[in-house]
C-alpha cells in the first residue's frame, strides 16, 4: 500500500496524473448533468409554449378548469390541448416570493447585525443555534404547522364573516392565504439569509470599524455606515440565494397557500392579503399524478421550466453583482 | 460566498468586545433601531422555542412505541391508520443511498477544485455549477429525476412493466437528492482543505509525496471534521426533501418492492419517507390524520435536531485542530 508515497516513474501517465484525470472527468459529469437538466426540461417544456406563445403568461379564463382540460385531453386519446394562461400561478409566485424575501432581507439583516456586533455574549450563544435550527426545520414540519395552527387561526380570527361571505361567489376565504404563506415563507428563509449576512459582516476589517468609532460615531451608525456597506455583495449573495429557496418552495406553499389558481386582487383591500392562491412550484407538485398525460407532462414542463429558468437568473445577477463589486475591490 | 446558508459556526475567533458605550447618548432613531434589533432576534428565539415545544408536546401526546414498528394502512380513523415504519424505514434508506453517491462524488469535486482547479475555465464552470445546483428549485430535480429514470436505458433502476418503464424506486429518488446534497458537501469540505496552511502541504511534498499521495494521507484527514459536517448537513437537507420523495418515490403507504429479490427489489420498489408521510397525513394530504402527522414531524424534528447537535460537535472538533 506505500507505492503511493513515491513518484511514480513509470510509463504513461502516473498516478497523480490518473488521479486528477479521473477527478476532473466527474466534474465534468456533474458539469453535463446539470446542461442535460436544462436540455431536457426545456425540450419536454417547449410544445406547451409553442402553442400559447406569448399567452402563456399572460391572464385568461380560469388556470385550474384549463389544467382539468389538459389532462382529461391526453388520458382520453383524443386531439390533445394544450390551452394554458398562468397569469394567476405567476402572480401569486412573484407576491409571495417578494414580500417574503422582503421582509425576510429587513429582519434578517437587523438580527445579523444584532447577532455580529450587539447582542450579549449570552443571547448570541443562544441565537446561532436557533438560526441553524430553523435552516434545519424540515419544509414540510413548516407546512404542517402553517395548516394545523396559523391557518386555523388566520381563518377564525383576522377574516370577519361578512368579508367571507362578501365573496363567497368567487372564492372562499378560509384561512389558506396570501398571509399565512408569506409569514412562514419568511420564517423558512430568512435563517439562510441570516447565516450569510453574518458571515460576510463579520469579514469587515476591524479596522475600519475602529477607525470611524474614533472618530467619535457612535456604534450603532458606525456598523451600518461602514460594516453594513462593505458586506453590500454579501447580502446580494444571501438574497439571492433565499430568493431561489423561495421560488423553488413547493411543499409548504402548496399546503399553506389555499391551492386555488386564483390571482389575488390587491384592489380588494385588507381582503386582499388573506386571499388564497397557487404558486408555480406548487402547482407542480399537486398535479404529479398527472405526468402520465402527455400534454400535461408537457405543461408541467413548462412550469418547471420558468422556475428553472429564474433560478438560472438569479445565480447569474449573483455572479455578475460579485464581479462588479470585485472591480471596486470590495471584499468578494 | 458560501454555497451552505448555514450553518457551521463562525470559525473566527470571538472578538474582543467593548462593554463600554452605553446607548443612553445615541440619537432617538438609533436607539430604535437597536430596540427593533433586540425584538427581532428574541422574536426569533421565541418562534424557534415554540416550534420545538409545540411538536415537543403534540409527540408526547401523540408518539406510542406501537407507532415505530407498525406499517402504515389506508383508513379512516387514527386507529385503523398503523404506524410509520415503513416511512421510517424510507428515511433511512434513502439518506444512506444519496449519501453513498453525495460524499463521494462531492469530496471528488472539492478536492478537484481546491487542489487541481486546472483549467481556470473548467474550474469555474465546475463552481458556477455547483452555485446553480444550491439554486436548483427541488420539483424541478425531480421532474428532470422522472426523465431520466424512465428512460429504457435506466429501466433496470425500478420497476417496469411491458417495455414501459415506471420510473420511480429509492434509486431514482436517492440520485436526485444526491444532488440536493451535493452543494452543500462540496462546499464544507473545499472550506476545510482551503483552511489548511500552505505549508503543510509543502511539508509533505518536500518528504517526497505526490500530490495524490498528499491529498489523500495528509488532507483528507486533516479536513474529516468538515468531510463529517457537510455529511451531516447534507443528510438534513435529504431527509428533510419532501418534492423529490413524492414525485420519484411514489410516498406510497408501504414499502412495495419490484421483484422478488430481497434488498435489490425493496430499492427498485417504491415507498415512501418521513416527510411524504406527514404531507399524506396533513389536513391537505391524501390520509389527513393529523395526530399521526404530529407523531412524525415530531420524530423528523428529534432526528434534525440530532443531526444539529452532531454538527456542532464536529465544528467544535475541528476548531480544536488549529494551524499555527
Amino acid at each position: 500500500m506505500d507505492d503511493d508515497l513515491l513518484v511514480e516513474e513509470g510509463s504513461g501517465w502516473s498516478q497523480d496524473q490518473r488521479a486528477e484525470y479521473l477527478l476532473g472527468a466527474l466534474v465534468c459529469v456533474v458539469v453535463a448533468l446539470l446542461l442535460a437538466m436544462f436540455l431536457f426540461v426545456f425540450r419536454e417544456a417547449w410544445p406547451s409554449f409553442a402553442h400559447n406563445g406569448l399567452g402563456w403568461f399572460g391572464p385568461g379564463g380560469n388556470v385550474d378548469n384549463e389544467i382539468q382540460a389538459i389532462f382529461t385531453s391526453g388520458d382520453l386519446g383524443g386531439k390533445p390541448v394544450y390551452a394554458f394562461h398562468a397569469w394567476p400561478l405567476l402572480w401569486s409566485t412573484v407576491l409571495i416570493t417578494g414580500a417574503s424575501v422582503a421582509l425576510a432581507f429587513v429582519c434578517s439583516l437587523f438580527i445579523a447585525v444584532f447577532i455580529v456586533e450587539f447582542a450579549p455574549d449570552w443571547l448570541r450563544r443562544v441565537l446561532e443555534p436557533v438560526v441553524r435550527l430553523l435552516a434545519s426545520v424540515p419544509s414540510v414540519i413548516y407546512g404542517l404547522l402553517g395548516v394545523l395552527i396559523l391557518v386555523p387561526l388566520i381563518g377564525n380570527h383576522l377574516i370577519s364573516q361578512s368579508s367571507k361571505q362578501s365573496v363567497a361567489f368567487i372564492i372562499s376565504l378560509s384561512g389558506y392565504s396570501l398571509l399565512a404563506a408569506v409569514l412562514i415563507l419568511t420564517v423558512m428563509i430568512a435563517p439562510i439569509m441570516i447565516a450569510i449576512f453574518a458571515d460576510g459582516l463579520r469579514a469587515v476589517p476591524r479596522g475600519w470599524i475602529e477607525g470611524s468609532l474614533a472618530l467619535g460615531v457612535n456604534r450603532w451608525r458606525t456598523f451600518w455606515q461602514v460594516a453594513v456597506r462593505t458586506a453590500r455583495p454579501v447580502l446580494v449573495a444571501g438574497t439571492v440565494l433565499a430568493t431561489a429557496r423561495a421560488l423553488g418552495e413547493a411543499v409548504m406553499l402548496s399546503m399553506v397557500s389555499g391551492s386555488v389558481g386564483f390571482a389575488p386582487n390587491p384592489a380588494d383591500g385588507l381582503i386582499f392579503f388573506v386571499e388564497p392562491s397557487r404558486p408555480l412550484a406548487a402547482t407542480i407538485i399537486r398535479n404529479t399524478e398527472e405526468l402520465s398525460s402527455p400534454p400535461m407532462k408537457h405543461t408541467l414542463y413548462a412550469i418547471a421550466a420558468v422556475l428553472l429558468f429564474s433560478a438560472a437568473m438569479l445565480s447569474f445577477i449573483g455572479w455578475a453583482v460579485k464581479q462588479s463589486m470585485k472591480r471596486y475591490g470590495v471584499l468578494a | 460566498m458560501s454555497v451552505t446558508p448555514a450553518l457551521a459556526p463562525d470559525a473566527t475567533p470571538p472578538i474582543g468586545r467593548r462593554r463600554a458605550e452605553s446607548s443612553a447618548s445615541w440619537r432617538l432613531s438609533d436607539r430604535l433601531g437597536l430596540a427593533f434589533a433586540w425584538f427581532l432576534g428574541l422574536l426569533f428565539c421565541a418562534i424557534a422555542v415554540a416550534i420545538v415545544l409545540y411538536l415537543l408536546i403534540q409527540g408526547i401526546k401523540y408518539v406510542r412505541p406501537s407507532l415505530f414498528v407498525t406499517s402504515p394502512t389506508a383508513g379512516f380513523t387514527q386507529n385503523d391508520t398503523g404506524g410509520f415504519l415503513d416511512p421510517l424505514i424510507g428515511t433511512l434508506v434513502v439518506a444512506l443511498l444519496a449519501m453513498l453517491i453525495a460524499l463521494p462524488v462531492g469530496i471528488s469535486i472539492a478536492v478537484w477544485l481546491s487542489e487541481y482547479g486546472r483549467p481556470r475555465v473548467l474550474a469555474r464552470v465546475a463552481e458556477s455549477t455547483v452555485e446553480m445546483l444550491a439554486g436548483a428549485p427541488s420539483v424541478v430535480l425531480a421532474l428532470f429525476g422522472t426523465l431520466l429514470f424512465e428512460s429504457p436505458a435506466l429501466g433496470f433502476l425500478s420497476r417496469s412493466s411491458g417495455g414501459v418503464v415506471f420510473g420511480r424506486s429509492f434509486f431514482a429518488a436517492a440520485a436526485m437528492l444526491s444532488l440536493v446534497a451535493l452543494p452543500i458537501v462540496v462546499a464544507s469540505v473545499r472550506e476545510g482543505l482551503q483552511a489548511i496552511p500552505a505549508h503543510v502541504r509543502e511539508a509533505s511534498y518536500a518528504v517526497g509525496k505526490t500530490k495524490y499521495a498528499t491529498t489523500r494521507r495528509v488532507l483528507l484527514p486533516a479536513a474529516r471534521p468538515s468531510v463529517l459536517t457537510g455529511a451531516m448537513l447534507g443528510v438534513g437537507r435529504v431527509i428533510g426533501d419532501t418534492a423529490i420523495i413524492v414525485i420519484l418515490l411514489g410516498a406510497t403507504l408501504t414499502l412495495d418492492g419490484a421483484g422478488s429479490t430481497p434488498i435489490l427489489g425493496t430499492l427498485r420498489g417504491t415507498g415512501s419517507t418521513l416527510t411524504s408521510y406527514i404531507f399524506d397525513n396533513a389536513p391537505t394530504g391524501e390520509q389527513n390524520q393529523p395526530n399521526k402527522a404530529y407523531a412524525a414531524a415530531f420524530v423528523l424534528l428529534m432526528i434534525v435536531l440530532l443531526l444539529n447537535l452532531g454538527v456542532d460537535v464536529a465544528s467544535r472538533r475541528a476548531r480544536r485542530l488549529r494551524w499555527s
